[in-house]
């Protein structure tokens, strides 16, 4: 029986459950004895010229070690952005001449003891000559606030060109309807803030201990930012507290760490607060959109236009480049003739925007959600049938969509059907129906989201997407595996050494995993964009696969039998001669003369299309406008289930962070630029109270692309959770002629679109 | 000064700040670094703690308030191999993934049942308000302490594994 | 994160409490519960010098009962407050109030002198000792002194307290049987009101409406006049000041104190 689909309890749990994890901030390692702290001094206003930076009186506070400026640190290269982005928009590692968001770090305090750091930054003195912010991206495209004046503009990159729109694309439309909606900037915050421990080696090379999602990318990244050549740093990572896009690569914090260890030849330590974590870790989303969607008046669609103005923030993260995925995957899972997507990023007196679960992909689904919707009420149509209309038959075969990107396996609307069976879509509609006629003051609201979205991409147009694993068998019986993944939460120690099991007959836990220290695994594309299972986990499977190949052929030589005559019996995990199974060698017998292990690389022929429908059920109390999250049931098909238990656990993660946006949370900056969310009292992180349990069915479409057929889960549920909690909201307050409200649902906003809506 | 409390049973003498917080102190200078800083604002209970058998935010207690007390951190709770019923109903339920905030959430829970053993969906939801949760969106969590708290009543019942729907009334 | 530092005294007593007071000065401060004091001084928005601990004053913890009114210590934990029958039975909207605070493990720490002193005004218990009509136990160089709940809040996170004086304990009216409302608006559980609303006997108090607890006299009269809840609590935000933060505006706070009010006098929690 095949170990493969079974609920298999976690490996990893018992230590965390008695010890706890050992993240960074808890390593203890004799490389980092007598480590000094680090402290960040930061611009307390949203764009400045520095006048002058004045550390004299903190280096003389009690325990400080050092304290730096930009004038210290000129050694170091200036950050530049990456591919096709404005290269004027470059940043010094520790602002020099001025700053551009509230958290840019100015100035490094180093003490002895942690304790003592926020007494001495207090001491630091920053003369700052404040200019205007530019907070709102539809203002700073006007340019007349420029936060690099180098560049003349504060765009940073063009998607598509807006001029090339065609004016008649909504000619044949019996019904059109446009509007420009928020997708709002949201805080990933992970529990765990960032982190850095680093130590200098004698022979020169830095080690760095880094929470990070793939050690690879973060030793490429801290080489650059020190310019220092990539081999001669080794990130380790040690448990990572959650990490959902926002700890890829090196932060200029992680490369302060590093370069204060060398400068003091002492090894050195920074642990973020959370107030830093909120305005210094990349934000997420923070895409307005114009969308405009029109049709048939029998629910048909035909055309579909998307604009974006992405805010990037201060400096340019990724965040910046996610328009393009947003642009992928513009006409989801639907059958549209026609449309077209565009895209800007502009820089604003903000924190840089980065990757956060979806990664691009949810702002697509959410834009084309709400527009489905708008246009359905615009048509007097119930929503699950205007999506039924539209959605692609299904198919086995590739399909590829006007915007490039070719779907795998997808059946859309049996993942629809499913859901509204599983939600009682019915059922709900008629409570609704009967609210309404009472006049109840407690609205029911029924949301509908159908998605499609990409996981396990390759690293740019040119390269396959790709994974490498080792797995080495021990004399001892048990099993060893590397890995390329970079797991924070997802449970590969479990999930690989099932695979590997499954092939070898070692039980899951005589297999031991290791991951994130580039000495020992110098490649890997580390764990983000749903990739793992799928690349990660085929290498983990072909690997061992391999592994009892050449494990086959030291069998044949030590039982003098032609390797074609030998079996490999996995319930004894031993070689047996066909026919005669008291003629057998154990596999890590195998192991004993000569080392047992292969390194392989999995390559696949594309990226991989998850896909789902999702339904949430509210309540919106129409007197003081609070929203009250009732259900969320969902389909999300990602091929097979390779441990439901891990599966269920990705999605449902994945759903609470996707409600949270859509009722509840939001970054909220002034006219300043000063951030209002800046800590866990005001920023609304989302609450055990704030979410019922979800109710998850099952629905497995195979890929084609990988032997297991597996598809990517992790950031599915966040991408179908968000539009269908706030298309629940507006059909909720639909009878009182609400049509939109802008995200996340809070009580203000709610009331406020009631009042509107009622002409008050 | 001076402070002395016991720690998960043992007796501990030490030379402390005032201002030193029962976190730091815990992970620092008795090197139980199970309980993990997760905010700024006693808002997330990543850090909590048992002190004197109730859940507290370590954070938020200076060390020399919990003179002459007794503190019980995550690592206090197993007996030996065994795990305590809540940290089994943890795993048994896949209620954690990255484990930040598993040691402050377990022994939120074992706060929560040892005040009331027989909780609702709702009051386990409310009772762990203070708790914040990044990765499992609470749904492994709330089965996993209804699941420690059928496990001490010594409930045959089986969790039911499709279970989802509608909590009650939760909150003003 | 870390508070500036500051030196530590445990009293021994209340009279020694006020003797470290007097000795110690103005950049002195109580420590109880430490549950809105703590968080302040990790912000740096506070830096006490010294601290004077009374959470374990034995005095200063417990409920009785004392003729007409319940006294309540100043130290006494929220979650003890709100798991007592005695004022479950005869002061439910306090026990409530009490329970509505944070959450558990806050609750477990902070005391109800600790709320009073902090006097913040989206804060559970002000509102409901303003709205029973309480008062506070007062020790101080002069004595004792009783102030009533109406006159203890005289600003933005300031009271009546004057230099080397503590709150020894809270006292209530004992209502047993008398009908109750409580209403506190919040996005996320464990927030402080975006507004909130305590009714009881005739008399209704808001939270965050203003810089105190704010009583709500307009739709006070109306109701002693014979008004409906409705039409009393259309009259809830006259006379407030409700302030603008990322929660709320001006006019929707106003639109949820009448909200609110006429839940609360409709005896809804």
């Amino acid at each position: 029986m095949s170990i493969l689909g079974t609920r298999v309890l976690r490996t990893e749990d018992p230590r965390f459950l008695t010890s706890g994890g050992v993240y960074t901030e808890d390593v203890v390692d004799e490389r980092l004895a007598g480590a000094c702290h680090v402290f960040f001094v930061r611009s307390p206003v949203a764009h400045a010229r520095i006048r002058s930076v004045d550390v004299s009186a903190a280096r003389s506070a009690p325990g400080v070690v050092a304290a730096f400026t930009a004038a210290d640190v000129e050694d170091l290269p200036a950050i530049k952005p990456a591919g096709i982005m404005n290269q004027q928009m470059t940043r010094s590692i520790l602002a020099s001449d001025k700053v551009r968001y509230v958290g840019e770090p100015v100035a490094v305090v180093v003490t002895e003891q942690a304790y003592q750091g926020e007494d001495a930054m207090e001491l630091v003195d920053v003369e700052y000559d404040p200019l205007p912010a530019v907070v709102d991206p539809a203002a700073a495209l006007d340019g007349e606030v420029l936060l690099f004046e180098e560049a003349g503009t504060n765009v940073a990159a063009n998607f598509g060109d807006a001029g090339q729109l065609d004016e008649h694309l909504f000619d044949e439309c019996e019904v059109v309807t446009a509007r420009t909606i928020v997708n709002q900037r949201v805080a990933p915050a992970p529990m765990e803030t960032r982190a850095a421990a680093a130590a200098w080696g004698e022979d020169g090379r830095l080690t760095a201990w880094i929470p990070n999602q793939g050690a690879q990318g973060t030793r490429a990244g801290l080489a650059r930012l020190l310019g220092v050549p990539a081999d001669q740093v080794r990130i380790i990572t040690p448990d990572v507290g959650g990490a959902f896009g926002a700890k890829f690569g090196a932060d200029p914090e992680h490369a302060l760490v590093a370069w204060v260890a060398r400068r003091l030849g002492r090894p050195a330590r920074w642990g973020e607060t959370r107030y830093e974590n909120l305005i210094s870790m990349v934000h997420g989303r923070a895409q307005i959109q114009t969308i405009t969607i029109g049709g048939l008046r029998d629910g048909t669609v035909l055309a579909y236009r998307l604009e974006i103005v992405q805010d990037a923030g201060a400096y340019l993260k990724i965040g910046a480049m996610l328009p393009t995925l947003t642009i992928l995957m513009t006409p989801g899972p639907y059958a549209i003739g026609r449309a077209e997507a565009v895209a800007k990023s502009v820089v604003t007196t903000t924190t840089p925007v980065g990757a956060y679960r979806g990664a691009g992909r949810p702002e697509a689904t959410a834009a084309l959600e709400r527009a489905i919707d708008l246009f359905a009420a615009e048509a007097g149509l119930d929503p699950a049938d205007v999506r039924r209309r539209n959605l692609l038959p299904p198919f086995t075969e590739p399909h590829r969509t006007a915007f490039g990107a070719l779907y795998d396996t997808g059946d859309y609307a049996t993942a629809l059907d499913k859901v509204l069976a599983a939600a009682g879509y019915a059922e709900l509609r008629q409570e609704q129906a009967e609210r309404r006629a009472r006049g109840d003051v407690v609205a029911l609201g029924i949301g509908l989201a159908s998605y499609v979205e990409i996981t396990g991409m390759g690293d740019g147009e040119a390269q396959a997407p790709k994974e490498n694993a080792t797995v080495e068998v021990h004399p001892d019986g048990t099993a060893t595996i590397l890995t390329g993944t970079s797991p924070h939460g997802q449970g590969h120690e479990t999930a690989w050494a099932m695979l590997a099991s499954d092939e070898l007959g070692i039980p899951v836990d005589k297999i031991t995993l290791k991951w994130g220290d580039t000495d020992l695994i110098p490649e890997g594309g580390g764990t983000g964009g749903s990739r793992s299972l799928q690349l990660g986990g085929g290498a983990v499977r072909q690997a061992a696969q391999e592994l009892i190949e050449v494990a086959r052929q030291r069998a044949a030589d030590e039982l003098e039998a032609s390797p074609a005559d030998l079996r490999f019996n996995v319930e004894r995990s031993a070689f047996e001669v066909a026919g005669d199974p008291d003629a057998a060698v154990p596999l890590a017998s195998l192991a004993q003369e000569e080392r047992l292990l292969i390194r392989t690389v999995f390559s696949a022929p594309g990226a991989t299309f998850p896909f789902g429908s999702h339904v949430a059920v509210v309540e919106v109390d129409t007197e003081t406008g609070k929203v009250v999250l009732r259900r969320v049931v969902t389909v999300d098909d990602a091929g097979f289930v390779l441990n439901p238990l891990l599966a269920e656990g990705q999605r449902h993660g994945g759903i609470a962070q996707g409600a949270a946006q859509a009722f509840v949370e939001e970054v909220v900056y002034d006219g300043d630029g000063n951030p209002l969310t800046a800590s866990f009292a005001d920023y609304p992180f989302l609450s055990a109270t704030e979410v019922p349990s979800f109710e998850l069915a099952d629905m497995q479409t195979l890929t084609s692309y990988n032997p297991l057929g597996v598809k990517g889960i992790g950031e599915a549920g966040s991408i179908g959770a968000t539009p269908a909690v706030q298309n629940a909201v507006v059909d909720a307050l639909a009878h009182l002629g609400v049509r939109h409200i802008d995200m996340p649902a809070s009580p203000q906003r709610v009331w406020e679109a009631i009042q509107a809506a009622k002409g008050n | 000064m001076r402070v002395e409390l016991s720690v998960n049973g043992q007796p501990r003498s030490d030379e402390v700040e005032p201002r030193l917080l029962l976190v730091h102190y815990l992970r620092e200078v008795c090197g139980l670094r199970a309980a993990n800083v997760g905010c700024d604002t006693t808002s997330c209970g990543a850090c909590t703690v048992l002190l004197n058998g109730t859940s507290v935010k370590s954070c938020t207690v200076l060390t020399v308030q919990a003179s002459g007390q007794e503190v019980t951190t995550a690592e206090g709770l197993a007996a030996g191999e065994a795990l305590h019923p809540v940290q089994a109903a943890f795993r048994q339920e896949h209620g954690l993934q990255c484990g930040f905030c598993t040691p402050g959430m377990v022994m939120a829970a074992v706060g929560l049942l040892a005040e009331n053993p027989d909780p609702t969906e709702a009051e386990v939801r409310e009772g762990l308000e203070g708790n914040f949760c990044r990765c499992t969106g609470y749904h492994n969590i709330v089965r996993a302490v209804l699941a420690a708290a059928r496990a001490t009543a010594g409930s045959a019942a089986e969790p039911d594994p499709a279970a989802g729907g509608v909590p009650e009334e939760v909150g003003a | 994160m870390i508070p500036a530092p500051f030196d530590y005294v445990a009293a021994e007593s209340t009279t020694h409490a006020l003797d470290l007071l007097d000795s110690l000065g103005d950049d002195a401060k109580l420590l109880a519960g430490g549950h809105s004091l703590l968080p302040m001084m990790k912000l740096r928005l506070a830096a006490p010098t010294a601290l004077i601990d009374i959470g374990r004053l034995a005095e200063l913890i417990g409920i009785r009962a004392d003729g007409e009114e319940l006294v309540i210590g100043a130290a006494t934990p929220h979650a003890l407050l709100a798991a007592s029958d005695l004022v479950r039975a005869d002061a439910p909207l306090l026990a409530h109030s009490a329970a509505q605070v944070g959450d558990p493990q806050i609750r477990h720490r902070g005391t109800i002198g600790g709320s009073l002193a902090h006097a913040d005004p989206a804060a559970d218990l002000p509102m409901a000792l303003v709205a029973l009509g309480g008062s506070v136990d007062v020790l101080g160089p002069g004595g004792r002194r009783n102030v009533a709940a109406d006159d203890f809040f005289a600003g933005y996170f300031e009271t009546a307290l004057g230099p080397g004086e503590l709150i020894t304990a809270a006292r209530v009216p004992r209502r047993p049987g008398a009908s109750w409302g409580y209403q506190k608006f919040v996005r996320r559980a464990n927030d402080w009101a975006i507004v909130g609303v305590a009714a009881v006997g005739g008399r209704i108090a808001l939270a965050n409406m203003g810089p105190v607890p704010l009583r709500a006299h307009a739709a006070e009269r109306a109701l002693a006049e014979g008004a409906t809840a409705a039409e009393a609590a259309d009259l809830a935000a006259e006379g407030t000041e409700p302030g603008e933060d990322v929660h709320a505006n001006r006019v929707y706070r106003m639109h949820l104190a009448r909200v609110l009010t006429r839940r609360a006098l409709e005896h809804r929690t």
